[in-house]
């Protein structure tokens, strides 16, 4: 196992950028190759990309092995692991990092498989083992109700790894790196899964992702004419409007308002959360809040030991008095 | 078609039901937590069923597990699924998600023909999500996940892929393999008429003799990965509950104690 050496982490590209995760995972994965007295590598992988080889370097990437196609424009899954096959295969690193997103879910089993290798998904944290020197990989299980950490029995060791869960290193222009161009040998012929349209259902104003507040809604609200008064709470907060999975499944809300364990994973200042009981589902995607504030009939409900400050009460009767006295404080 | 599920603790049951036994680190489930099918594995035959429903078809349901209790695991069939066939056998109990996709694999093998596979995005209990996609890549065939649709025509699968702004469509030849997520929609609720008629069918058994697999490569053996530790997160538990005298008067209050804390 001592042929394999240093991390390769997945810099993902989007809108021609290093997306949020990517310089998350090389601020991981720098950490974790100095801990190791090894080398920190970047893939990545797109059309146009190699440009930002250097914006990898600068977050910490000692090396960058760049695979840079017309046909890797979008994410195509048969490319992206042929792709990133062939990158390990000229890297054989002994640690391997994605991010737990769209592209990672998708890519991270199929590559581990392939490598014949041990995978643990969506790490909240990372560590070497002093002593063995192993990567400590620790994941929420059981929807969020318990955590467990793995270590790999085969190389490389791979985790994708959660939104936010890592801290990007300072941006330093200065730092060297080498640069390294892979023959991937893509072609079309190779795609079996093609992505033949995309479709945004963009809902309007702020992202839930970027949102500083997030004003919440579960079950507990009863049906679509209540997010009405959520999204009025949340425009006057300049926030955004999330759901727990139920309003989402039951067609209230779109999709793609879920947060939790199957959607988002949000970091606001503030989540006000409103008629949602706090399944460890829903918790796993916005325990990250900074504040949670909680409006709950139930007393029992487990979103109370999650929050800050809370109302037992029936939020039809508690939410316009807060809506109103927080219109008043906020001057709006 | 086949359809792989797993029988899981209800994980609609409440977080204290799930507990963690410090002294040997495993999971503690209590005794009124039913066992149930692993909710995103009943979105994936309710998947193969709306395909039967429109083009006809077998669907066959595979499930790796010796705990599997027979009115849980037979609750696809009584939706509509057509044949169970059950892994059973000690040398492949324990594994991770090598040995389980790993095992999978080979029943599929086994059984030879088919034109789709469908999983569950992850299962309910150690919520993974990497056995399909390992079925996929161990089989040779192409995957499509989390799939919220899955039509098909002309001898491919469009598939629309959940993303976070919206959603891809996906076209993928056959054979191929889907994983299924939430938005697909609530699965159906068996008939009494399917109840009934899953009296009469007797789940198929296969051991790993049966796969023709070492008892090496499977179960606990054949892991790749090594369970060090299993906690239960730290809660603060530091809420402060706003007391008023009415509703109204609380939501003011909490408010109020917003702003004092900075947070408005």
């Amino acid at each position: 196992m001592s042929d394999y050496k240093g991390v390769l982490v997945l810099a993902e590209v989007a809108q021609g950028k290093l997306a949020p995760i990517a310089l998350e995972l090389l601020g991981a994965g720098h950490g974790l190759a100095q801990q190791l007295g090894e080398q920190c590598s970047a893939a990545l992988l797109g059309n146009g990309v190699t440009a930002l080889a250097q914006e990898a370097i600068a977050y910490g990437a000692d090396r960058v092995y760049v695979v840079d196609d017309p046909l890797l424009q979008d994410y195509q899954s048969d490319l992206y692991l042929a792709a990133m096959d062939k990158i390990i295969t000229e890297a054989s690193p002994q640690i391997v990092l994605l991010g737990q997103t769209s592209i990672g879910r998708d890519l991270a089993p199929r590559l581990a498989f392939r490598r014949q290798t041990g995978l643990s998904m969506d790490c909240v944290e990372l560590s070497i083992d002093p002593e063995t020197r192993l990567l400590l990989q620790t994941r929420p299980v059981y929807g969020g109700n318990a955590r467990a950490t793995f270590v790999s029995e085969s190389r490389p060791q791979m985790a994708t790894v959660r939104a936010k869960a890592m801290t990007p290193l300072e941006r330093d222009a200065s730092r060297q790196g080498e640069v390294v161009a892979v023959a991937a040998g893509l072609s079309p012929s190779m795609i079996r899964a093609k992505v033949v349209h995309r479709v945004k259902e963009e809902v309007e104003g702020i992202k839930l992702e970027d949102a500083q507040v997030i004003v919440g809604g579960g079950r507990g609200v009863g049906g679509p004419e209540a997010f009405k008064q959520l999204e009025e709470l949340a425009r006057i907060l300049g926030g955004a409007v999330g759901a727990s999975r139920p309003p989402c499944d039951s067609n209230w809300v779109p999709a793609s308002l879920q947060i939790g364990l199957t959607g988002k994973v949000v970091t606001p200042e503030l989540y006000i959360a409103i008629g949602i009981s706090g399944a460890s589902q829903h918790m796993a995607g916005c325990s990250g809040a900074r504040n949670i504030v909680a409006i709950n009939k139930n007393p029992e409900a487990n979103i109370f030991n999650e929050a800050s400050y809370g109302v037992v009460g029936d939020f039809r009767q508690v939410l316009p008095a807060f809506i109103a006295k927080v219109r008043e404080l906020v001057g709006k | 078609m086949i359809v792989c599920v797993k029988q899981v603790p209800d994980p609609e049951a409440p977080p204290a039901s799930f507990q963690v036994d410090a002294a040997s680190g495993r999971m503690v489930i209590a005794p009124s937590v039913n066992p149930v099918i692993s909710p995103f594995d009943e979105q994936a035959v309710e998947a193969a069923l709306r395909l039967k429903d429109a083009h006809g078809g077998k669907i066959t349901v595979l499930s790796l597990g010796k705990d599997a209790v027979p009115h849980v695991i037979k609750k696809p069939l009584a939706m509509g699924a057509d044949e169970l066939i059950l892994l059973q056998d000690d040398a492949l109990e324990g594994g991770d998600s090598w040995s389980t996709a790993f095992a999978l694999a080979h029943a599929i093998k086994k059984i030879g023909q088919y034109d789709l596979i469908f999983c569950g995005r992850q299962a309910a209990d150690w919520d993974a999500g990497q056995v399909g996609s390992g079925i996929a890549e161990l089989l040779g065939v192409p995957s499509v996940t989390l799939a919220r649709k899955v039509e098909v025509s002309d001898g491919k699968a469009v598939v629309e892929r959940v993303v976070p702004d919206g959603y891809e469509v996906v076209e993928v030849s056959l054979p191929a393999l889907i994983t299924v997520s939430n938005e697909l929609g609530e699965p159906r609720y068996p008939t009494l008429r399917g109840i009934m008629a899953t009296k009469k069918i007797e789940p198929i058994v296969w051991t790993a003799a049966d796969l023709g697999v070492e008892a090496s490569q499977c179960g606990v053996a054949g892991r790749r990965t090594r369970l060090l530790k299993l906690f239960k997160p730290v809660k603060e538990g530091r809420c402060q509950l706003i007391q008023a005298d009415s509703p109204a008067e609380a939501g003011e209050k909490l408010a109020l104690k917003l702003r004092e804390a900075k947070l408005l």
